[in-house]
């Protein structure tokens, strides 16, 4: 993994541990997971599998009840550790989320200006003057006019809506940008747009970006580095390219599989049998045997080792050492 | 749609409601039993002659649809006739009643929204203990009419304590502030109750917005977070409460006048119904449609100022 340059991580999840009550097992079991400065990771998987979960507690996130271990250092600091004071000045600054859904995430009563500049207003980080001037250069920066602090959500189209809420996460100038399917409430027009408007952005600005999604080809055609999580853990890491044209573990070469394509014959669309574990069993050995086609006796009974691939019998040979 | 083609619009179709119920209400005065003679002789028996005289004063021997035009001509020239019971015009009946009807009731609103509000928001975000208190107490508060919340009013806080007068408008501003206070919390207990409800299950509505979460994941101060986010999107609601407060308001002071003897338009409106004083009754009946309608238009005028998605009569089709 080429880093550029030795500096802080943007974000270093160590051994994150997630649990909720009433839950039998952790819904995170030891995550860990790097963002550089400037570089973007990739976060795959289906619903359920902790990626959203992930990426939130980047911001201190948490669901009500939620115990954790571990760490989440954001720029090296510790999230899990701060005080309410601490986290709001992270999220107001260091780290910010672009949303799922713009159309929700977006207060339908509120002008675009207020919206852009209430995170670094309310908090005293910028004058009106400053953060009105700062939000119409990010506008600008995202590709839209700054007539648009005028209006309200409603006069806008959700791609419009989508690059106005990356320009919002963008105002405290965040070392950390955290995007969580940023483009599935789109429509495809606006998602490419969205895609390669986040490229630019990275570059720009030297921002590290988690991209979450459930789209492994969005995920290669965007990232540096992937890493694929089931059931709350990453099973298999590697540059982007080498995971997509070469997976070595079952799940990964079963969720690019079942990628519907263009180019494909049509007819029945290839799915994964079987659901995820349920959260309220416990689970011994590896999470996805139980719906694996190379699954053993030994799968059943004993996890799977760490990463780059947590699997007992990866595909085309032996766990090799990259 | 431009604002000044709307107001118009809505004008306009206030005046045919009002032609409409200026029908209904000249007609339901003559459908009641008991003619405004027989009140006058007071159950005297009259000679012919007598009853002749008064039935030709009040043109009484006239076609309905005649006294009907005959009156709605003179009350578009502002002329509401003469009271039977106070023998004045009734338009300075009005007059001299108005000013203690609208003090009362815009004391009535300030305390309904100032306390309404302030519960409703403390409800819907503290929760727990301090929620539950404020369900029951809101929930007893609805559960009381204006006119028993008057007399136990009366009885603690002006009989047994002494603190405020049992009834009259006193004189100067001051001192008629005074007098009402009583029966102008006794008219709000109701509404808070409901205001309350209302605000609170429209903040916890808006506090389930992914919007809410997302402006907590900016940094958006808590507060900041309830007040931009959560209240002002309840406003709407609230609006829409609001206008039905104030016509509950117009009302409730009918009831709430007579129990404290407040010399207002809703004691008139109580006396001149028992005595048969038809101008009296018609004049109030027609004034109080008229705020009603009032009450409506502000509201929709209001309405595109608290959600810029609402555009001015966007439920017509030409919207």
């Amino acid at each position: 993994m080429n880093h550029p340059e030795e500096r802080v991580n943007a974000l270093d999840i160590r051994g994150l541990r997630l649990h909720l009550p009433g839950a039998a097992r952790p819904v995170l079991d030891g995550v860990d997971l790097t963002v550089a400065p400037g570089e973007t990771v990739a976060l795959v998987g289906e619903s359920g599998s902790g990626k959203s979960l992930t990426s939130r507690s980047a911001l201190g996130l948490l669901p009500p009840g939620a115990t954790t271990g571990g760490s989440v250092l954001v720029d090296g600091e510790d999230v899990l550790t701060m005080g309410p004071d601490r986290l709001r000045a992270l999220r107001t600054g260091r780290a910010a989320m672009v949303f799922q859904d713009p159309r929700a995430a977006v207060n339908p009563l509120r002008r675009i200006g207020d919206f852009l500049t209430e995170g670094v207003r309310r908090t005293g980080v910028l004058g009106k003057a400053d953060a009105d001037r700062r939000a119409a250069e990010l506008l600008d920066a995202v590709g839209l006019g700054p007539e648009l602090l005028r209006r309200y959500p409603g006069q806008l189209s959700g791609g419009m809506l989508q690059r106005v809420m990356i320009a919002g996460a963008l105002m405290g100038d965040p070392v950390l940008l955290l995007a969580d399917e940023p483009t599935t409430a789109l429509d495809v027009t606006s998602q490419a747009e969205v895609i390669a408007l986040l490229g630019q952005l990275r570059e720009r600005f030297g921002t590290g970006l988690l991209f979450v999604t459930h789209d492994l080809g969005l995920a290669a055609a965007i990232s540096d580095r992937v890493h694929v999580m089931y059931a709350g853990r990453i099973v298999e890491s590697g540059p982007a390219e080498a995971l997509f044209e070469r997976p070595r573990h079952p799940y990964t070469a079963a969720l690019l599989a079942a990628t519907p394509r263009l180019d494909a014959r049509p007819g029945r669309l290839a799915a994964i049998d079987g659901q995820p574990p349920d959260l309220r069993q416990d689970l011994t050995g590896c999470a996805f045997a139980a719906r694996c086609p190379y699954a053993t006796g030994l799968c059943h009974e004993e996890a799977p080792g760490p990463w780059p691939v947590a699997c007992h019998h990866p595909l085309e040979g032996n766990p090799a050492d990259d | 749609m431009n604002f000044l083609r709307f107001a118009a619009r809505r004008l306009a179709e206030m005046a045919a409601t009002l032609l409409g119920a200026s029908f209904v209400v000249f007609g339901a005065m003559y459908l009641a039993p008991g003619s405004p003679a027989s009140f006058l002789l007071s159950g005297r028996s009259a000679s012919p002659a007598a009853l002749q005289a008064i039935n030709e004063q009040y043109h009484l021997d006239d076609p309905f649809l005649v006294r009907y035009l005959r009156w709605l001509g003179q009350v578009l020239h502002g002329d509401f006739g003469r009271s039977i019971t106070y023998r004045t015009d009734v338009s300075t009946l009005l007059a001299d009643r108005l000013p203690a009807t609208l003090t009362l009731v815009a004391m009535a609103l300030l305390v309904v929204v100032m306390i309404g509000l302030a519960l409703g928001w403390i409800g819907a975000v503290r929760g727990g203990a301090t929620d539950s208190t404020i369900l029951l107490t809101t929930t007893l508060a609805v559960g009381t009419p204006s006119f028993v919340a008057a007399v136990l009013l009366q009885g603690l806080f002006a009989v047994k304590l002494g603190w405020f007068p049992t009834s009259g408008t006193g004189d100067g501003f001051a001192d008629l502030l005074w007098h009402l206070t009583l029966p102008a919390v006794a008219l709000a207990l109701y509404l808070i109750g409901m205001l309350a409800r209302v605000t609170r299950s429209a903040m916890l509505e808006a506090l389930d917005g992914e919007h809410v979460a997302v402006a907590r994941s900016r940094g958006v101060p808590e507060r900041e977070v309830i007040r931009r986010h959560v209240f002002r999107n309840s406003l709407g609601t609230v609006l829409t409460t609001g206008g039905l407060i104030v016509s509950t308001l117009l009302v409730c002071t009918i009831l709430v006048e007579s129990a404290f003897s407040i010399g207002g338009i809703g004691q008139l409106l109580e006396l001149s119904t028992s005595t048969k004083d038809f101008p009296t009754v018609q004049a109030i009946s027609l004034l109080i449609v008229a705020l009603f309608m009032t009450v409506n238009l502000v509201v929709d005028l209001l309405h595109p100022l608290v959600d810029p998605r609402v555009t001015l009569g966007a439920r017509r089709s030409e919207a």
